[in-house]
């Protein structure tokens, strides 16, 4: 809900119960009750209050930026399709009322 | 006050609550003096001598824990009152004093290493401790140790905090958030691992250098210690009766600095610094102040970060590179975010 | 100074001006006022820290629900946790829970008439404190919706010393959404759903309230271009009338949420009825530890006396308080009587105005919408 700060694991105490975390220029140890499947150095994490709540698949970094991309060019391309509906329309017009509406 | 009619931790922070105190109950000591006193609420009081000023300032230090990373409270009590005399224009102290109340029980050991500290910092800042006084107070009666010191020194031209026309440039000697991250850090030992280092060190040599460069075209000054650069911008604001624009992108904060306060939600924009200061520049100046800053070991990440501006005085603006904000003035300490 | 964040922090100006730009057209195309709920503290914070709202279109309104923990928690629990500090136990809160007023008094004010109220930064932290004074009874004020009671969770499932105890004010998220839901004044034609809730929970369970409701619901994160994405995703789903869960925060965010997290989750929590400030009852919004905590249960543990604290000052201001109303998204703070005068951030009446991610508070903090486009 609040405050979820990421950072990549440096290491993992012996019992796998913590884990070293780099917050880019800051470490601290977060516990690893929670995260959702195991961690290994080089894994970036999601902290909360002191918890890995989340291992974050270095793969979705990228994709993150993709899904980003996408949405833009999504409204893009719908913003290109209501162009066509509109000169559509706008060319229906001009062609006169001639469709047969009294 | 809080709702028990009693002063709270938050009237010594530095921040909005901390200045109703001063003025709902110190300002009452104020009387009229030839040249800048009480009312003024700068960072120490200039009166006049002949055609000189004579310049006085005082801190109480009640930092904890009293060793942290960078520094200690000898350090920080001689380099605040050194500071705080830079910051009217005072650039050569005359002398100090130093006033310590101590706890029964306070190791000699630790007062020894604090004295230590006291005695580099007064050589760094060609600052000669010339009278003190000894209390001490029984076990529990007071927290370790209480350090006052007061400063004098002579100038020939008082620079206060309170000169900023619109258009003036604003400059900051160089990275934010250090000392009270690194204090923090230690003190709720939060459990963060870093390089966080206080930068408390007296700047007068650094000021000084500005001064020379800019000579009247510095025309405000103040040191970003409780409550941080956003604490002194409204200051400058405030009794300049203009709007401040700050660039957030401009602002330098040290890599530990940011992260630390990212993990633990805090602006470093509120965060004390104990060896900065913020210089306000005539348009005109500002390149040559800023070029005399960087010259000096000090100064080596000055920047020019905002302006004065009409529109909403009092008020200060923030650019975050990604839209716009009113950037608050502090109050109270701030606390690790976690909801 | 450069710093080393770039990977993880979507910050990049060009491509949040991008999704800005986007934004416009879209909220042009529809051709009316689009009002957004998000029901998480911080993304409030994220669109005040980092100015979006004078990047956001003007007749695109992004409304904050009830999504602050600390704000819903009620005047019975904080003087709960202000009794305990007056009888003698250490009271461990994170740090937003201290300035919040009970019925007269707040942790704050506690600590002020000398009682020992410490502020953490994780549970664990609490639970070091006891272990390092074992004759002293410490209690955890534990506040936060379900990211943070997970934690709780944890640190109870592995074992605490005898001396520990915890005081719930934990808080369930979709019963936000739900209580807004069901409000008949409403025209929240969408809504922004708390990113790190969903890590644990998973979006899964907003299937249900869109499909019921009729409105669609996005998953968003909290840099800049998450918030950018999620609310353009979140338009161009109802324009297209759309009635989906849509996952702008796959990097954190899975259909079935964080499994093991869960599992402590529920083992240790159950979800109850209960009041939250200002809105009154919340059949399933607050958790209470299960009947086989009791023995670390604060509440059973103890008698606590709230009627002893405080005396008699009762806050006359507090019946002109509209947190309330605020947090359901019907009215502005700037609505209230009471904003920016009788209720500041340094004499808060309402939760609003105490949390950092309370409406009030960041209104007032940032001078309310901040709509800065003309700055000479």
């Amino acid at each position: 809900m609040c405050l979820g700060v990421p950072g990549k694991v440096l290491s993992i105490s012996d019992d796998g119960m913590s884990a070293q975390v780099d917050f880019f220029g800051v470490q601290k140890e977060l516990r690893l009750d929670i995260v959702d499947v195991p961690v290994t150095v080089g894994d970036y994490v999601l902290n909360h209050v002191g918890f890995a709540i989340r291992r974050i698949p270095p793969e979705e970094v990228g994709e993150t930026l993709a899904l980003f991309d996408q949405i833009l060019k999504e409204a893009a391309a719908g913003d290109l399709m209501a162009e066509d509906v509109r000169g559509e329309m706008a060319a229906g017009k001009d062609a006169g009322g001639e469709s047969g509406r009294g | 006050m809080t709702a028990s009619g009693k002063v709270g931790l938050k009237h010594g922070a530095g921040g909005r609550a901390m200045r109703a105190l001063i003025e709902e109950v110190f300002l009452g000591l104020a009387s009229p003096v030839d040249g800048i006193g009480l009312s003024a609420l700068d960072d120490g009081a200039a009166i006049r001598v002949g055609d000189r000023w004579l310049v006085i300032t005082t801190d109480s230090h009640v930092v904890h824990p009293i060793f942290f990373p960078g520094g200690d409270i000898g350090r920080l009590a001689v380099s605040g009152t050194v500071n705080d005399l830079a910051m009217m224009g005072a650039t050569e102290p005359l002398a100090l004093t130093c006033a310590v109340i101590l706890e029964e029980g306070f190791p000699r050991d630790d007062l020894v290493r604090v004295r230590d500290s006291m005695l580099e910092a007064s050589r760094e800042a060609g600052a000669p401790i010339v009278t003190g006084d000894t209390k001490v107070m029984g076990h529990g009666e007071v927290d370790g140790i209480v350090l006052n010191t007061a400063g004098v020194a002579l100038c020939d031209r008082v620079v206060t905090d309170a000169g900023l026309r619109v258009g003036d440039r604003i400059l900051v000697t160089g990275s934010v958030g250090d000392h009270g991250m690194a204090v923090m850090v230690k003190r709720h030992q939060l459990g963060i691992q870093g390089d966080l280092r206080s930068d408390v060190a007296p700047i007068n040599g650094l000021v000084r250098a500005a001064l020379l460069a800019g000579g009247e075209d510095v025309v405000a000054m103040k040191d970003p210690t409780r409550g941080g650069l956003a604490s002194v911008l409204h200051e400058m604001a405030g009794k300049a009766r203009v709007g401040v624009l700050l660039d957030e992108t401009a602002v330098p904060v040290n890599a530990e600095v940011r992260a630390a306060c990212e993990v633990l939600g805090i602006d470093p924009l509120v965060v004390a610094n104990e060896g900065k200061a913020v210089i306000g520049v005539r348009p005109g100046a500002a390149d040559r102040v800023l070029a005399a800053l960087r010259a000096h070991p000090l100064g080596r990440h000055a920047a020019i970060v905002g302006t004065a501006i009409t529109d909403r005085p009092g008020q200060v603006i923030l650019d975050t590179g990604l839209g716009r904000r009113l950037l608050a003035e502090p109050d109270g300490e701030p606390l690790p975010r976690i909801c | 100074m450069a710093s080393p964040f770039d990977e993880l922090k979507f910050r990049d100006p060009e491509r949040a001006r991008a999704l800005t730009g986007a934004l416009q057209r879209e909220v042009d195309a529809a051709g009316r006022t689009l009002s957004l709920m998000h029901v998480c503290g911080s993304h409030e914070q994220a669109i005040a820290r980092f100015g979006l709202r004078a990047a956001f279109p003007r007749s695109l309104d992004v409304i904050m629900g009830p999504g602050c923990p600390v704000c819903v928690t009620d005047t019975p629990e904080v003087d709960e946790a202000v009794a305990l500090a007056a009888q003698g136990a250490r009271v461990c809160t994170y740090g937003d829970m201290l300035r919040l007023p009970g019925n007269s008094k707040s942790l704050a004010d506690a600590q002020s008439d000398g009682g020992n109220v410490e502020v953490v930064y994780s549970v664990s932290q609490a639970v070091d404190l006891a272990r390092q004074r074992p004759a002293e009874q410490v209690v955890f004020f534990a506040s936060g919706f379900e990211t943070t009671a997970v934690a709780t969770a944890a640190v109870l499932l592995s074992g605490v010393p005898e001396n520990f105890s915890v005081l719930s004010a934990h808080k369930y998220v979709p019963a936000a959404m739900d209580v807004v839901s069901e409000m008949k004044e409403t025209n929240i034609e969408g809504f922004i759903a708390a990113g790190h809730a969903a890590t644990i929970t998973g979006w899964g369970i907003f299937e249900p309230f869109a499909a019921r409701t009729r409105t669609p619901v996005v998953v968003a994160g909290f840099e800049p271009l998450d918030v950018l994405a999620a609310v353009l995703e979140l338009v161009r789903l109802v324009r297209a009338g759309r009635h989906e869960v849509v996952n702008c925060y796959p990097r954190c965010v899975s259909k079935e949420g964080n499994g093991p997290a869960l599992e402590k989750l529920w083992k240790v929590f159950d979800v109850v009825g209960g009041n939250w400030r200002g809105i009154a009852r919340v059949p399933r919004g607050n958790l209470e530890l299960r009947p086989e905590w009791d023995h670390v249960n604060a509440r059973r543990r103890f008698q606590i006396d709230t009627a002893a604290v405080g005396g008699s000052s009762r806050n006359v201001l507090a019946e002109h308080c509209i947190c309330g109303t605020i947090m359901s998204g019907l009215a502005r703070p700037s609505d209230c009587s009471l904003f920016g005068k009788e209720c500041r951030p340094d004499s808060p009446v309402g939760a609003c105005m105490v949390s950092s991610e309370g409406s009030c508070k960041i209104w007032h903090v940032y001078g309310g919408p901040p709509d800065l486009r003309e700055v000479a």
